[in-house]
């Protein structure tokens, strides 16, 4: 990390506690992924090599609950798979986080249907959701990044906040610009 | 419209071999749908797998329909709520036929209640890949198949109020995918 070059004379840095811990837990955040739909394909795209999870120390998919700290909702959930999720989500040990990734595990989507549950965070709670149908894996990642930071302010705040969601909306990471307009079909 | 072209050749041995039975005959660009009445059709369905000449030796899909609100035919036609769609294919003579039974209900269809008049014979001792797919019209449209050897429902649960693709109910259904346990933070 570099810290050990700064902090030559000991080896001695005071911090509080609850930060080393958060710092600890957001940096190998382990996903559990239950993958239903689609997004579980960008879900795969997002753990492979070109958008390379691991850079965010989350590489690590646990298919046991009992391993895993961040259960990722990817895809449709039927009322009939419910009781696997809850069940998925009680075996999970604490502290956990849940992502409903895409329109239809957020709310169901276009799935508009007596059997399809209309978002998954009616039974279950949800910290963040990301939005896309499916969403791109650089989506994903942004979802991740502020699952990091709920961590990160885990038992910070003023108020010993424990799991609430931040209610943190990301802004955009580019500037949008004017597009190019001018058409000039048959002038040229 | 056009005249229905009836030159089938299973069509006149299935007349030929049941004088008495009542059958109707229907083509749309090139798919011939045979209508028979449900006291006749298992031994239609025998005769179609078993007779050298028809040897239907697949039967490629069993689904149900629901005619509710369907305008009414002219002529003799036969007529029905719901009715059973038999896919037959002979890998033999490359042919494939349509058998068709229409049934009418004879109490109200909102519930799963056992219904008298939605009984058709089982082809699973015909074509053992029925079992499945009568199971699934079975769940579906509340149709029993009688000497079915495991008719439970496929998709759905087995205490799910309703039989879904009934055009009685509602698409959104009547609240099962809203009436289930919530796991709060506190709970997990």
């Amino acid at each position: 990390m570099g810290l050990e070059n700064i902090i030559r004379d000991g080896g001695f840095m005071t911090t509080q506690m609850q930060r080393v811990v958060n710092w600890s837990r957001r940096s190998s955040v382990w996903p559990m992924p239950f993958a239903t739909a689609c997004c579980g394909i960008e879900l795969m795209a997002t753990a492979s090599s070109r958008y390379d999870l691991a850079r965010f120390g989350a590489e690590v998919m646990r298919f046991s609950p009992r391993q895993a700290d961040l259960l990722i909702v990817a895809g449709r959930v039927s009322i009939k798979m419910m009781p696997v999720l809850q069940r998925i989500y009680e075996q999970m040990a604490e502290p956990k986080w849940v992502v409903s990734m895409g329109a239809c595990a957020s709310t169901g989507g276009l799935f508009d249907a007596y059997a399809t549950v209309q978002g998954v965070d009616q039974f279950l709670p949800v910290d963040v959701y990301v939005p896309g149908c499916p969403p791109r894996p650089e989506t994903l990642i942004e979802g991740i990044m502020a699952i990091q930071r709920i961590i990160d302010a885990d038992g910070i705040r003023e108020d010993q906040g424990k799991r609430e969601p931040l209610n943190i909306v990301i802004e955009p990471n580019y500037e949008v610009k004017d597009q190019p307009v001018e058409l000039s079909v048959g002038n040229t | 419209m056009a005249k229905p072209n009836l030159d089938h050749p299973t069509l006149a041995l299935v007349k030929a071999r049941f004088p008495k039975a009542k059958l109707f005959a229907t083509e749309f660009r090139g798919d011939t749908t045979l209508v028979v009445e449900k006291q006749n059709l298992h031994e239609i369905m025998s005769y179609l797998r078993q007779d050298y000449e028809t040897n239907y030796d697949f039967l490629s899909h069993v689904t149900g329909v629901d005619y509710m609100g369907y305008p009414k035919s002219e002529g003799n036609a036969p007529e029905g709520r719901f009715a059973v769609v038999y896919i037959l294919v002979s890998t033999k003579t490359n042919t494939n036929l349509i058998v068709k039974v229409m049934l009418d209900p004879s109490l109200p269809t909102d519930g799963i209640e056992e219904d008298p008049a939605l009984h058709v014979d089982t082809v699973t001792d015909i074509w053992p890949g029925a079992e499945w797919m009568e199971r699934e019209v079975f769940d579906m449209y509340g149709i029993r198949f009688d000497g079915h050897p495991d008719l439970r429902r496929i998709l759905l649960w087995e205490d799910y109020p309703a039989h879904p693709l009934r055009k009685d109910y509602p698409v959104e259904g009547r609240g099962e995918r809203e009436n289930f346990r919530v796991i709060g933070r506190e709970d997990a």
